[in-house]
């Protein structure tokens, strides 16, 4: 198991300097820089454009950029944004808690409807439940996001009134940020009406970013668990005389667990590509939202140090996933 | 009375039109019998027991005057009162024992499992039966392969596992559905051998369903010959060797390598299984029988009762009176 973990360290070195190359790179490709977003429409005179370019470092030559970057890197130093002048660091964890519990939200929503819609696809295979949910799941799969986002506004803000449109909270509250997330900090401010309103706030965006890792995952849960439920271990169990539920749910789904687990821990990569459409349709203020306005800016340390900071996160989530997948699975723990 | 009573068992699949896989098939075993079925794959022995266990599932359709097992109408039972008595009363174990457990748990919870579930033992006590249990079906170690994963285990040590879990709850009829096929020659004999041993030391009945007529030989007390989904022949075990009174029973013990010795040729039963489409309107063997008379290919014979069992054929062999 050490060995294990210290291989998959090992990738995870390439992987990070891949990341700072790319980002770097790609934020350059754009036309326009930080500066020339900055003066805006005005015809920016070349003297004070140079100037300014000299004093952000980004008159060398890009190769010694890149190096002035990964050195900073190497002291553990993220810079700070062009714009508000302060950290991205504290930036990133101001904001990043909105996003983590925007995409909790979104992954208890997917995870727990996915895993109950494809076990009862599978038992129920071939019945109409079964094609619906298929084809629900195709649908929401193929659906754009922004487009989804809008249409559930339309319906439920808009013409039902149900939720908010957009935001974390109405702006009646006042909630001191303990943990960052609205959830808890509106219990820890002892204010239910706060809760509720977070609550609400909260829902229409965790379905749009849940969408599509639920139709991944029930169509993942409904194809193992039809794999699963022909072995013979599962015939065993029924010869045994357990209930048919723990014959599905202990003996089945236990098994059938595990490519799902792996889909789960990718799909954690493409719901933060997600939070940054769906915080943008919401104005969710977390760091999708972020991200998009400072690339509007070209605010290069923000964009470059921002996406590996996510890049990393991904890493480790897909880390811990391995971890667990050797957990769940006895036959890979084992292996040497 | 005997412990296990089947009468008139058909399974299909598909609907009541479809051409059944087992055909009103007429069976029982008596308290502490050891009753063999043989027959090629595909004559209906596994789905047989499958559907005593209640484990045909849809498409499958199960029909029978009765399936009678200890009392009770096997047939009748619905849900939880069919599995107070499966996997009890009533256990089974399988062809493949690598694939029969679970590869995500351990063998100590796979038994403790059926401790619980049956006889109500939890923690300490259900782990200190579970290790009885190994000891009983010679597992080596028997403490450490508590906690071991089937992946763990050889292939005879893995049907041993699923021995232990299905003698557990003591049974009153245990199946084995040709439980040596997919291990080695070696650990075969002392599967077999361990299957006897329990039987007799428990005195319980035991179906063996299996291709092997030395086992059968070995083992039985009676059989019973299936082909194409239909009981052809059922006797007693060295009568049944010594002079078969059906000729598909005949063509299975002339197939038998060991009595083609110094042949060029192994001995067959030429042709094959009548498939779906190609039923037979007399008897189903009629295409195949070396003894095929006009009466054959016309009408379909019952099993008659003869001096020394019964067969289904209008002109049994080595009979010293004709049954006719």
């Amino acid at each position: 198991m050490l060995a294990f973990i210290a291989r998959r360290l090992g990738l995870l070195i390439p992987t990070f300097f891949g990341v700072t190359l790319l980002t770097f790179a790609l934020i350059r490709m754009i036309p326009g820089d930080p500066v020339e977003v900055m003066m805006g429409e005005r015809r920016v005179d070349p003297v004070l454009h140079a100037q300014a370019m000299e004093r952000l470092g980004l008159n060398k030559p890009l190769y010694a950029q890149y190096f002035d970057y990964i050195g900073q890197l190497a002291q553990g130093n993220l810079g700070e944004s062009l714009r508000t002048r302060t950290s991205v660091w504290s930036e990133f964890t101001t904001l990043f808690p909105a996003t983590l519990e925007l995409a909790l939200a979104a992954l208890l929503f997917a995870g727990s409807l996915g895993l109950i819609a494809g076990v009862v696809a599978a038992l129920k295979r071939g019945s109409l439940f079964d094609h619906g949910v298929m084809g629900i799941s195709l649908a929401g799969y193929s659906m754009p996001i922004f487009w989804w986002g809008l249409l559930l506004i339309m319906f439920f803000s808009v013409w039902l009134g149900w939720t908010p449109v957009s935001g974390r909270i109405d702006l009646l509250y006042d909630i001191p940020p303990v943990t960052g997330f609205m959830l808890i900090d509106t219990l820890l401010a002892d204010e239910p009406g706060a809760f509720v309103d977070a609550l609400h706030h909260l829902i229409l965006p965790a379905i749009v970013l849940g969408t599509i890792p639920l139709a991944v995952i029930a169509r993942m849960t409904r194809s193992a668990m039809l794999e699963v439920l022909r072995e013979d271990y599962v015939r065993t169990a029924r010869a045994k005389g357990l209930s048919p539920a723990r014959v599905v749910f202990v003996h089945g789904l236990r098994n059938a667990l595990i490519p799902v687990l792996t889909v789960f821990g990718l799909q954690v990569g493409a719901l933060l590509a997600g939070a940054v459409l769906t915080e943008t349709i919401f104005s969710w203020p977390g760091i999708g939202k972020w991200l998009i306005e400072s690339i509007g800016a070209r605010d290069y340390p923000v964009v470059q140090n921002g996406i590996l900071l996510i890049a990393c996160l991904v890493i480790l989530v897909n880390f811990v996933v391995d971890i667990l997948y050797g957990l769940a699975n006895p036959r890979i723990r084992h292996q040497r | 009375m005997s412990l296990l009573d089947i009468k008139n068992l058909s399974v299909r699949f598909g609907d009541v039109t479809a051409v059944p896989v087992v055909d009103g098939l007429d069976l029982s075993v008596a308290k502490g019998e050891v009753l063999a079925i043989v027959g090629e794959s595909g004559s209906g022995k596994s789905v047989t027991m499958m559907a005593l266990m209640g484990l045909i599932d849809a498409p499958g359709i199960v029909s029978a005057d009765s399936l009678q097992f200890d009392g009770t109408d096997m047939l009748r039972l619905k849900g939880r009162q069919r599995r107070h008595i499966v996997g009890k009363d009533l256990s089974m174990i399988f062809q493949d024992p690598m694939t029969s457990l679970n590869p995500s748990f351990t063998v100590g919870y796979q038994i403790e499992e059926v401790l619980h579930q049956h006889m109500g033992l939890k923690g300490q006590a259900a782990r200190q039966r579970a290790l009885q249990l190994l000891d009983r079906v010679e597992i080596p170690a028997a403490a450490s392969r508590l906690n071991a994963y089937p992946h763990q285990l050889s292939g005879g040590m893995s049907q041993r596992v699923a021995i232990a879990m299905a003698i557990a709850a003591e049974p009153k009829l245990l199946i084995a559905d040709e439980p040596t096929t997919a291990l080695d020659v070696t650990i075969q004999a002392q599967i077999m051998e361990l299957l006897v041993g329990l039987q007799r030391e428990q005195d319980m009945g035991l179906v063996l369903i299996t291709h092997d007529l030395a086992v059968v030989a070995e083992t039985a007390q009676r059989v019973c010959v299936m082909y194409a989904g239909q009981a052809v022949e059922i006797g007693h075990v060295p009568q049944l060797f010594d002079a078969p009174t059906h000729p598909y029973t005949e063509a299975l013990l002339k197939a038998i390598p060991e009595h083609s010795q110094g042949q060029r040729r192994l001995t067959t039963l030429p042709g094959i299984v009548p498939g779906r489409y190609d039923r037979p309107q007399g008897c189903l063997l009629s295409p195949r029988c070396p003894y095929v008379q006009a009466r054959c290919h016309q009408q379909r014979p019952p099993l008659d009762a003869h001096e020394r069992g019964a067969a289904r054929c209008f002109y049994p062999l080595n009979l010293t009176a004709e049954v006719a």
